[in-house]
């Protein structure tokens, strides 16, 4: 199984990024295979829409769990439609987060915020 | 002739500009492109004879037709498509009815629906003529209604029109002064007055539009948003005095050109200041 978490530098070490949508980077976690990728958040600049573009890749990239602080209602649609769970992370680096998901201790993310958009003009 | 009001944030004065411009003009047009808080009609009080909805243009999927082939979603540069789930899903919120996805669907699996954004309404306030839209609660953008409006105004061109803009220097303020041949940008004088002015002036400058100040709010204190006139060498149309009787007229949605004669005579100034202006003779 892959999970994908919003980071702000490629390593596992990386703090969890306070943003999904706009996230320089996603690690994804292979439960298998124990290993690392990233990929580059294309979406991170977009003028609008970055949720949903940022969803879209991790739908693309298979994986089944996103591990992030949170998350607004486009981008949760996406996911949630896609069968992807999401998850609240807690304070720690990313593969810290990735070791207390597989024990059990996040719990699922229910406070989808309506989004920023539009701000700055 | 078309001119816009604007300014680089709320409360300096665009209303007040553009209903006192358009009331001494005579038989002028003021048009509210403030869409988003309309408020002309507070002083104009006009008789609206015509009234109709503004409607976008909204994707519908057919999820029989569509083989999720993706071209909708790679081709949408606003990201308000997404494929997941097996079908395409459409934020509306996020679409700017461009139309694009319709048109590079290879299947024809994409058609438009109407949503409404707003409405769009038209009038007579004494002689002069209104004209204003209104956005929908929770709408994301109200440049569709603006786009509505100066359709209207290009109908009216013969005479002058007074478009009042919606504040800031985004999107819609550009929509705003688009066709304008004039623009006029009121300031306050404080530091943070200039600050919004410098915005709205590279603005007009990127628009290569012809523009003037009119300085809002002055008192014998420095004013730093004339400072910044003098230095950049702009055309100062009009002062405006922060005088209580000004707030006392506007408190009871009286229009000053008609209340005092003083404010006639500035606002009369202001408008043939334009009009006289050398670069568009």
């Amino acid at each position: 199984m892959l999970i994908a978490i919003p980071v702000n530098e490629e390593t596992e070490k990386s703090d969890v990024c306070v943003s999904f949508g706009r996230a320089p980077f996603y690690m994804i976690y292979d439960t298998e295979k124990r290993v690392y990728e990233y990929i580059v958040n294309t979406a991170a600049q977009a003028q609008g829409g970055a949720g949903i573009k940022a969803a879209q890749m991790i739908v693309d990239s298979k994986s089944k769990v996103v591990l992030t602080p949170r998350c607004g209602e486009n981008a949760s649609q996406v996911l949630v439609n896609a069968g992807v769970s999401v998850f609240k992370t807690v304070e720690g680096t990313a593969d810290e987060n990735i070791d207390f998901y597989l024990a059990g201790k996040l719990s699922s993310l229910t406070d989808i915020h309506p989004g920023f958009h539009g701000h700055g003009g | 002739m078309l001119i816009s009001i604007l300014s680089g944030k709320g409360g300096t004065g665009k209303t007040l500009v553009s209903v006192n411009m358009a009331v001494v003009s005579e038989c002028g047009t003021y048009a509210d492109c403030d869409v988003e808080e309309p408020n002309g009609y507070l002083f104009l009080n006009p008789v609206i004879s015509h009234e109709e909805e503004v409607n976008v243009k909204i994707p519908v999927i057919d999820a029989d037709l569509c083989d999720g082939c993706r071209k909708c979603i790679d081709f949408c540069n606003f990201n308000a498509l997404a494929y997941t789930g097996n079908k395409v899903i459409v934020f509306e919120d996020i679409c700017h009815s461009c139309g694009g996805c319709t048109l590079v669907c290879p299947r024809k699996a994409i058609t438009e629906k109407d949503k409404s954004v707003g409405k769009f309404e038209k009038g007579m306030s004494g002689n002069t003529t209104f004209m204003s839209g209104t956005m929908k609660v929770g709408v994301a953008s109200g440049i569709p209604i603006v786009k509505r409006i100066l359709k209207e105004v290009h109908v009216n061109r013969e005479e002058d029109v007074f478009i009042d803009s919606p504040p800031g220097s985004a999107c819609i303020v550009m929509e705003s002064i688009r066709y304008a041949d004039y623009c006029v940008l009121v300031a306050e004088p404080t530091i943070f007055g200039r600050h919004n002015l410098e915005m709205v002036h590279e603005l007009v400058k990127v628009f290569g539009k012809k523009y003037g100040v009119v300085l809002n709010k002055c008192t014998d204190k420095p004013n730093p948003s004339e400072d910044y006139c003098l230095k950049e060498g702009i055309s100062i149309l009009g002062r405006i005095p922060f005088d209580a009787s000004l707030g006392a007229i506007a408190s009871v949605g009286g229009i000053a050109a008609l209340e005092d004669e003083r404010f006639r005579a500035i606002f009369n100034s202001i408008l043939s200041g334009i009009k006289e202006d050398p670069e568009l003779i």
